[in-house]
């Protein structure tokens, strides 16, 4: 934890912010002050200071852009728009460090040749947490709470964060191949079998996308 | 500059054996994922065909795939970013495991299309000296301003 963490987030203790935070992360695309301020039904002025407020704190990042969609002139003025910065912020009280272990135990499974075994044990991992989230049995219910961010595109499932996106970046392809095994075992741990989990990348987002989205509760 | 990668794999069973019958079925859809995306620049082709394995003299158990990308982002996103990334994670079916360092990128003069033997030094280098400016990977990453000193360069660009 650096002190920067622990300030970034304490900025995050007003409501408004929290929520204008929340709001702008779960649309995954550039959202203006007019759309931040609608959401959360605050003034457009008192989401402008506190959408800036975030940005000072290095929660969003900010750019210009013309929301009309149209160039040149008659586009309109660029107006500023937010979205959430990729790198994440930390707090443990008293610290803790999993990271630098879970990139050992990454290279260590690379200079040992085992990846089927990681992929194993991450299948098995995966089974075992939907099991304690069984409370819910629902899989979007389930990707949620693990920080995945699932939205339905296309009939299709897909996850918009990658909650282990420092490994992903340093072993992508053990730690894809894992987080595949994972989403596997979950789908076996909730008794999903109409669903399948399969690599799917893309720039900025998970590995995974599922077939289909759960029986009822999609939204 | 322009951002070149070699990478070299070891087959388990000869190209005409069952077993290598998925790895060729998938190199076209691939091909079509790599010639289309973003940052691609250039790839070494022996034929029209997917199919059409570049021919090297380095024995008939080793595959090499050959190209340039724009950046290191462009590269990155088609690895692992895309469909390629499903074809690499059963790379284990066809291809052995090896120790030492299978794949190298360097940088190149925009225009510059490598030869394979420059392209196979450079992972030579990789193994021999370790990673550095003129022979590296994603993981010990160097920038073009680090490669555009090197005499290597300039010679090039003359």
């Amino acid at each position: 934890m650096t002190s920067d963490d622990l300030e970034s987030i304490s900025v995050l203790g007003d409501p408004v912010r929290r929520a204008l935070y929340r709001f702008v992360a779960e649309q995954g695309r550039d959202v203006g002050r007019n759309e931040a301020a609608e959401a959360t039904g605050v003034q457009r002025t008192l989401a402008a200071h506190h959408l800036d407020k975030l940005v000072e704190a290095g929660l969003l990042e900010a750019g210009f852009r013309r929301l009309s969609g149209r160039a040149g002139p008659g586009g309109g003025r660029p107006a500023k728009v937010y979205r959430r910065v990729r790198e994440e912020r930390a707090v443990s009280l008293p610290p803790r460090d999993y990271r630098t272990l879970a990139l050992v135990l990454a290279e260590t499974v690379d200079l040992l040749g085992g990846e089927e075994k990681a992929e194993e044990a991450a299948r098995r991992a995966g089974e075992r947490l939907a099991a304690a989230d069984a409370a819910s049995g629902d899989l979007m219910e389930v990707l949620r709470a693990r920080g995945y961010e699932p939205y339905e595109e296309d009939g299709r499932v897909r996850l918009r964060n990658c909650p282990f996106h420092v490994l992903a970046d340093s072993h992508p392809l053990l730690v894809c191949s894992m987080n595949l095994a994972l989403c596997e075992g979950l789908l076996a741990g909730l008794g999903e079998t109409g669903v399948a989990a399969t690599l799917d990348p893309r720039p900025e987002e998970c590995c995974v996308a599922f077939s289909k989205p759960s029986k009822n509760n999609v939204d | 500059m322009h951002l070149a990668q070699l990478n070299v794999a070891h087959l388990r069973e000869p190209l005409d054996s069952p077993a290598l019958a998925d790895f060729l079925a998938a190199l076209g859809p691939i091909y079509q994922v790599s010639d289309a995306a973003p940052g691609f620049v250039w790839r070494m082709k022996e034929g029209d065909e997917p199919t059409d394995l570049i021919q090297h003299d380095y024995g008939p158990m080793l595959v090499v795939n050959l190209s340039v990308w724009e950046s290191r982002e462009t590269l990155w996103n088609f690895i692992y970013r895309s469909a390629h990334l499903e074809v690499m994670r059963r790379r284990r079916q066809w291809f052995h495991r090896i120790a030492e360092p299978y794949t190298v990128m360097w940088w190149v003069p925009e225009g510059h299309l490598p030869p394979l033997d420059e392209a196979m030094a450079r992972l030579d280098l990789l193994r021999t000296q370790g990673p550095g400016p003129e022979a590296f990977t994603f993981k010990d990453f160097y920038d073009s301003s680090a490669a555009a000193c090197l005499p290597a360069a300039a010679e090039v660009t003359k």
